[in-house]
């Protein structure tokens, strides 16, 4: 089981809005993509402090992060 | 080397650090000749602009600012150094629009942007404590609507034209407040001669200190907005240490330098009607929470290519010269024979107020969308 978390074009905390959403399903990985650095670091940082490890890549025009959880 | 400096100004030092320069600029700004507690204030310096332009005819409160345009290009420096310089737009402009011509009717109301409510308050004006409680709990509403569901829908990237416009429009102003010419005998672009508007620090400390705090605040992401609804939202206390470094450090800059008066009556600037102050911070931090940023954040994104933002922008323009031309803004307290005569907002001011309010519910119930994800 996976969550894809499609944040593209989304503003401000509408990403970590609905990345903690998902965090709170507990289904990982979690991909989120984003389309700003801003809603990277924003997603990161929340993710970061649940307890989540986050990788990122560029993908696109914006960035793909995932989420795990050990 | 800028995979870590995107990482430290992502960091609470780095907000802190973005804070502490703003809580630093502004009131050496005031120093330097702008208006008490004024050393900055995004609200009242469009609210300038729009004089400068003719868009209202206050004669006090006209005056190219140029901290406005420093702090618009100093985010699009950033940003063209960071490699994030993004043309976008497409999600709701016009609701943008006219939540930002609310924004600034509440913000005028109040007199002055949460900028300057912290500004007031690191200078001993304590019915900035009422604006900012109005503040807060005009983005506790907010925040009720993000929880239901409540955007504006998803922007796109378009083309790399579209996010320059407003870069390039206040290198317009820039110049135009450089040169200050008179396109007719008695015509823009005005310059207050007294009042507010007529005090200034020289143009290049203004430029100059508004670049740096637009390009601090681009790589932090500084919102005092998002502060607030932050710690509501989640209990995330990542952007409010900025705007507490802003208040201890412009609080010490003001004792130093002896610009600390406390206390309620004959602020500078501010009236002291409590009730006005708070309802006109409500409809400012609810109309700011919709729009997802303070008007600080929303230059600092227009810098960064955000089209949406720079809707927003225009929007407060607009908004203060109605604010001015309907009478709907604030007069401050004065003194009138040795008494106190305390000001505030008239009549259609209050009315105004309360109309946006409404306008603003009706906004956050009606934009809402269930998500699947």
């Amino acid at each position: 089981m996976s969550t894809n978390v499609d944040a593209r074009g989304l503003s401000c905390p509408q990403p970590v809005i609905l990345t903690r959403q998902a965090i709170n399903r507990g289904q990982y990985p979690i991909m989120v993509q984003v389309d700003t650095v801003t809603s990277r670091e924003n997603v990161r940082r929340m993710a970061e402090k649940q307890g989540c490890t986050v990788t990122y890549r560029e993908s696109g025009d914006g960035f793909e992060l995932t989420l795990t959880k050990a | 080397m800028g995979e870590r400096l995107t990482r430290f100004y992502a960091s609470r030092w780095g907000i802190i650090v973005a804070g502490a320069a703003i809580g630093l600029l502004a009131p050496l700004l005031q120093y330097w000749g702008n208006p008490p507690n004024m050393g900055i204030c995004v609200a009242c310096f469009e609210r300038d602009i729009a004089g400068a332009l003719g868009l209202h005819r206050a004669a006090v409160v006209q005056y190219l600012r140029p901290e406005i345009p420093g702090f618009v290009l100093g985010a699009t420096i950033a940003a063209l150094l960071f490699r994030e310089f993004k043309s976008r737009g497409g999600s709701a402009p016009l609701v943008r629009y006219f939540l930002g011509v609310l924004a600034m009717v509440g913000a005028l109301a109040f007199l002055g942007c949460p900028w300057r409510a912290l500004l007031r308050l690191a200078g001993g004006d304590l019915n900035a404590v009422l604006g900012l409680l109005g503040l807060a709990a005009g983005i506790w509403i907010g925040v009720q609507f993000l929880k239901h569901g409540y955007n504006l829908g998803r922007a796109g990237a378009t083309r790399a034209a579209v996010g320059w416009i407003m870069p390039v429009l206040m290198v317009g102003l820039l110049l135009l407040g450089i040169y200050q010419p008179q396109f007719s005998e008695g015509g823009a672009i005005y310059a207050s001669a007294s009042g507010p508007g007529s005090m200034r620090a020289a143009i290049a400390i203004s430029l100059v200190a508004g670049l740096i705090i637009g390009i601090l605040a681009q790589r932090t992401r500084f919102c005092t907005m998002g502060s607030i609804r932050d710690v509501i939202l989640m209990g995330d206390t990542h952007l409010i240490s900025g705007v507490g470094a802003l208040v201890v450090v412009a609080l010490v800059v003001n004792l130093i330098l002896g610009q600390f008066k406390l206390g309620f009556a004959a602020q500078p600037v501010a009236h002291s009607s409590h009730l006005w102050n708070f309802l006109g911070m409500v409809l400012a931090g609810l109309a700011f929470s919709l729009a997802g940023g303070c008007p600080g954040r929303q230059l600092f994104l227009a810098g960064e290519g955000d089209s949406d933002a720079g809707v927003f922008v225009l929007g407060m323009i607009t908004g203060a010269g109605i604010a001015h031309n309907f009478s709907l803004a604030g007069s401050p307290d004065s003194l009138v024979d040795g008494a106190l005569k305390v000001g505030g907002i008239s009549g259609y001011g209050q009315i105004a107020v309360l109309l946006g309010l409404v306008i603003c519910l009706v906004i956050g119930y009606t934009m809402r969308e269930r998500y699947e994800a």
